[in-house]
């Protein structure tokens, strides 16, 4: 068993590495700026996904709130940045450590609760931040934040005639959310997870940690997030409270690794990489009319796929015989 | 205001907290009612008041359709199902939205003539707009009559034992899907009677049910899943938290004393005011 099981970790890890490498080559043969585009928003919504997971798949606390971490790690580096002239990379770093904190003090009280109420306490601590934001003059308030441009640079990870740079950090991204998650599987972390999952009074029982467990969980989930928040800020060089702090970010996150298979390690790659182009597909063909025909065609796949594959995508894949043990 | 946000958090109640079903399109529910009252007034001139009766049983049918034909194969998965149910039923939002901006395009409209609509009471000096006033009435009958509804019929009782232990009430000859598409019906039904007048005095466009749903799921957990009274005890308090939240701060922070004191509830009660589940 646990020689497979090490064969398996070893086959996931060279996949990942040939996808990966498969990825950074694709601007080599794409050159139009939509796909690009395309594809960076999927690469970033794979990492944020999977970070997201860490926390709600993994470790089972369904949040609905991680729009909040991405907001924050958005609004510090911009604020930094605008403000007092802090290089955006120290920025991100900041971002994600004020993110893992708040996440860690918020832990406190909310990992109390169970079910709905756990997961109505997440979506309000979001709209929370979102109103506070939306008020704050001193951050510009419902106006937002215009990143000045000062031309290509990396030093200041601004970029106007390529989007390039833009895609290679995004991937970097993906690969370091995925590989944090592949890590933590196999450790001691990923086990008390699953089982604060699965039934937390006999994981407490067994004397696992799980309080600590789950403050783990969120720490790291919401570091990662914080740095995609960062990354977007950049990306679109404009924020403003809805556009990084709204409830759809906390929705978009948790998409991907619903219906690509929640609390899986591909789960999330495998949700964004359809979800994503064919969310920007449907918007681009159909969004134009003002109409809502993108919306009405995006909300009937999102019925239908979690009404098929309640499990993801990914059951498509596993053996019927290993379903109920493996997951 | 309370009152109000306790007749829309109502159905809600029903839904959400007595079945145990996520529901994430009840604001589109509402978005629909306040449209169909509001064509209604605009065709046939039916004031709003009037269609409330018929706009709460084309919802009803509404409600009941949209469990059999969805929600229901959402209760049926096996794995996650909590997070089935999130996304079907947020799906079905969107496409409830979208299908509002295509037939109804995103303009905001509003019923400029009513009976309530302007109008004011004076009670012992205090100004207070009729049809807050008329909402608040209906609000307080619609809780009386689903809390008589759920404690004293035998319908009630199978509601609650179909939550319960689906297998159970099926060895009893309770058929599962017929009281849970009632109950549906009667959850939509419900909130169709909040839009029916919210129509008089609010604007009507695809997005507005986004703003009062989480104010609604608010107001039920708040109060307690499984709690009828603890629903429409939450819908009160919501109600006056707005209203002193938006004498201390801006206007535009009034939701956050709703949040606040949401989680301030649920950290000292974990389970809400009267939650039993």
């Amino acid at each position: 068993m646990d020689k497979e099981f090490a064969a398996r970790r070893r086959r996931d890890l060279i996949i990942a590495a040939v996808l990966a490498a498969i990825a950074a080559a694709t601007p080599l043969f794409v050159k139009d700026v939509v796909v690009q585009n395309i594809l960076i928003l999927t690469l970033m919504y794979a990492g944020l996904s999977q970070s997201w997971n860490i926390l709600s798949g993994y470790c089972g606390q369904i949040s609905l709130g991680h729009a909040l971490y991405f907001g924050l790690g958005a609004y510090t580096t911009e604020l930094l940045f605008t403000k007092f002239g802090v290089l955006p990379w120290f920025g991100m770093l900041a971002g994600g450590v004020v993110s893992a904190l708040i996440a860690m003090g918020l832990g406190y009280p909310f990992f109390r609760l169970r079910g709905h109420y756990f997961v109505i306490a997440t979506i309000v601590i979001a709209e929370i931040g979102l109103l506070l934001f939306h008020n704050w003059e001193w951050a510009g308030a419902a106006m937002g934040i215009t990143i000045p441009i000062r031309g290509d640079s990396w030093l200041k990870f601004q970029f106007l005639r390529t989007k390039l740079p833009y895609f290679y950090f995004a991937l970097v991204l993906c690969c370091l959310a995925w590989f944090v998650t592949w890590w933590l599987e196999n450790s001691k972390w990923g086990f008390w997870w699953r089982a604060v999952k699965d039934n937390p009074d006999a994981a407490e029982s067994l004397g696992v940690d799980v309080f600590n467990s789950k403050m783990g969980a969120a720490a790291v989930s919401a570091f990662l997030v914080a740095v995609g928040g960062s990354f977007y800020a950049q990306f679109v060089s404009y924020i403003d409270p809805e556009s990084v702090m709204g409830f759809q970010f906390s929705l978009l996150m948790a998409l991907p690794a619903v219906l690509g298979g929640i609390g899986t390690l591909w789960g999330p790659v495998l949700g964004a990489a359809i979800l994503i182009p064919l969310t920007e597909l449907t918007r681009f063909k159909f969004g134009g009319s003002g109409r809502g025909v993108d919306l009405i065609v995006y909300g009937t796949l999102i019925v239908l796929i979690s009404l098929a594959l309640p499990r993801g995508l990914l059951s498509l894949f596993s053996r019927p015989k290993k379903t109920g043990a493996a997951r | 205001m309370g009152l109000l946000y306790g007749l829309i958090a109502v159905g809600l109640a029903l839904i959400f907290g007595l079945m145990d079903v996520t529901n994430f399109a009840h604001g589109e529910f509402l978005m629909i009612a306040m449209y169909l009252s509001f064509f209604l007034f605009a065709f046939f001139a039916i004031d709003p008041l009037l269609s409330a009766p018929l706009v709460a049983a084309a919802l009803f049918v509404f409600g009941a359709v949209i469990y059999l034909l969805i929600v229901r194969f959402a209760m049926r998965a096996k794995a996650n199902a909590g997070m089935v149910q999130i996304f079907t039923t947020f799906g079905l939002a969107i496409v409830m939205r979208g299908l509002a901006q295509f037939f109804f395009t995103p303009d905001y409209r509003s019923i400029p003539q009513s009976w309530l609509g302007g109008k004011t009471v004076s009670i012992a000096g205090i100004f207070l707009p009729e049809p807050q006033l008329f909402g608040a009435l209906v609000s307080i009958l619609a809780f009386a009559g689903l809390y008589f509804f759920i404690h004293r019929t035998d319908f009630g009782r199978a509601l609650e034992a179909t939550r319960e232990d689906p297998g159970a009430v099926a060895l009893v000859g309770i058929d599962k899907n017929r009281v849970f598409a009632f109950g549906w019906g009667l959850g939509a039904a419900l909130v169709g009677l909040a839009g029916a007048i919210m129509a008089s005095f609010f604007y009507i466009y695809p997005d507005v049910g986004a703003s009062f749903a989480l104010i609604a799921y608010v107001t039920v957990a708040l109060g307690g899943f499984g709690s009828v009274f603890g629903a429409f005890a939450g819908g009160i308090i919501v109600g006056l938290v707005e209203a002193t939240t938006a004498l201390v701060l801006p206007p535009s922070l009034k939701s956050v004393g709703i949040y606040a004191v949401y989680l301030l509830v649920v950290f000292i009660r974990p389970r809400g005011l009267f939650g039993s589940i």
